[in-house]
């Protein structure tokens, strides 16, 4: 789901991948650039048993895991309204979309595994805070409307992030990417048909959903990270195929296809400068407060240490559930070892 | 996916390679890897992880270092040879009109 960090360094101590355990000679490592070079500009795939430098494998390592890391933490704001969901089927439709946060977090993980990365030192980057996940979900769900408004603006912000990435030049990611796309369109529809009948409701409903959209509309343009001119890595990310678009060309794409929505739901978007620019043919729109972002994603939000407590929680309360797995299989090994003899 | 030997696999659940056949008549194809203790729990996690909307019909989990992969610095002594063997595809030879479909 929820890309925003991936300009985003990670703090300093996160485990690299393992190091090739041959170092090619530099005559042949620049015939192997070469033909990695070539297969980028013939806009190829790079799959993990190609050779690719060290910055690359890097790059979609942290790139890839602060993506898994996003989709698990995401499963928390909204896996708190579980118990408390209005209605039966609006029940059963968060529980299926915070199951596929979780699933999404698993294909993901499994495609940043494929470059020498293992999930326990990914788990345990997140867990020690070393590594960064969307800044969105260090904010709260206050109301029911918020789980709507996380379905049509965060989900929605997700897939114009996460549609290039279906090109992405890395093969498992992209597949992975492909299969995530596919289940987001559910998320946001279920969110935005949630927020239409509420609209339909009493006037404290209506303004429950007005108060959540003018909570998260401005931490939904951060989503898609840092403008343009401050974003250092975009050059590379997008010389290597791995980012398609520029993060402020998405944050326009983004804005441009959500004021019809906003219109027909019946809600303002709270951005007084936002307004139709008929030169541009684009919606103008006013400043991102990027310190309050920063801060953020600093670790200074307002849920930062509780959503990385209640993950720790939950990993470490099922500590027992994998030790007993295990201790299972351990048993009944040599019994199907001797069935196969 | 991950060619790479496990080797914290005592302490660790093993990776799992997950092919799913879509339908009947069709083959399984590799969707993904995931975590597991054993077999049968490998299934019942691919289960969950790849086929929440009836993605499939059937599933088979391979342990990751049960596989054995080509090189791709072998690609060329592999398939390149395929290249110049042109006789091999029914195009190359020219059938009269009158024949109709061969």
């Amino acid at each position: 789901m929820y890309t925003q960090s991936f300009t985003v360094q990670d703090a300093p101590g996160q485990g690299g991948a393992k190091p090739a355990s041959t170092q090619p000679v530099a005559l042949e490592n620049a015939e192997a650039q070469k033909r990695f070079d070539a297969t980028i500009d013939a806009d190829g795939r790079i799959e993990p048993q190609d050779w690719m430098p060290e910055a690359y494998r890097k790059t979609l390592i942290r790139q890839i895991s602060q993506h898994a890391h996003s989709e698990t933490v995401g499963m928390l704001p909204e896996g708190n309204w579980i118990s408390r969901a209005p209605s039966l089927k609006r029940k059963a439709i968060l529980i299926a979309k915070v199951q596929d946060e979780g699933g999404h977090g698993l294909y993901l993980y499994s495609a940043a595994e494929t470059l020498g990365q293992g999930r326990d030192q990914m788990l345990d980057d997140l867990h020690t805070g070393r590594a960064k996940y969307s800044s969105i979900f260090n904010y709260p769900a206050l109301t029911w409307a918020d789980v709507g408004v996380i379905g049509w603006l965060v989900d929605g912000a997700a897939i114009m992030n996460q549609i290039p990435l279906c090109r992405c030049s890395y093969g498992p990611y992209a597949r992975a990417m492909i299969r995530v796309c596919k289940e987001e369109s559910f998320h946001q529809r279920q969110g935005y048909e949630c927020l239409l009948v509420m609209m339909q409701g009493t006037a404290e409903q209506k303004a429950m959903v007005q108060d959540a959209v003018n909570r998260f509309w401005w931490k939904c343009l951060a989503m898609f990270g840092p403008p343009d001119t401050d974003s250092p890595h975009s050059a590379q990310a997008m010389r290597w195929g791995i980012k398609r678009i520029s993060n402020d060309d998405l944050r326009q794409k983004f804005i441009d296809a959500t004021v019809p929505q906003a219109n027909v739901l019946g809600v303002t978007l709270p951005d007084p400068d936002l307004k139709w620019n008929a030169e541009r043919q684009h919606y103008d729109y006013g400043q991102i407060d990027w310190d309050e972002f920063w801060n953020t994603v600093n670790g200074h939000g307002p849920c930062n240490k509780e959503r990385l407590a209640t993950r720790v929680k939950a990993h470490e309360d099922g500590q027992w559930v994998r030790d007993a797995a295990l201790a299972y299989a351990r048993k009944h090994q040599p019994a199907q070892q001797k069935e196969a003899a | 996916m991950s060619t790479a030997t496990n080797t914290t696999e005592l302490k660790d659940w093993p990776l799992w390679e997950i092919f799913v056949r879509s339908k009947q008549g069709l083959e399984h194809k590799h969707c993904g890897s995931l975590h597991a203790s054993d077999a049968q729990h490998a299934l019942q996690m691919a289960r969950d992880v790849y086929t929440r909307r009836q993605e499939g019909v059937s599933i088979w989990v391979v342990p990751s270092r049960a596989i054995t992969a080509s090189a791709p610095e072998d690609k060329e002594a592999l398939f390149e040879p395929a290249a110049d063997k042109i006789y091999r595809h029914p195009t190359f030879y020219d059938i009269p009109e009158e024949v109709g479909h061969m």
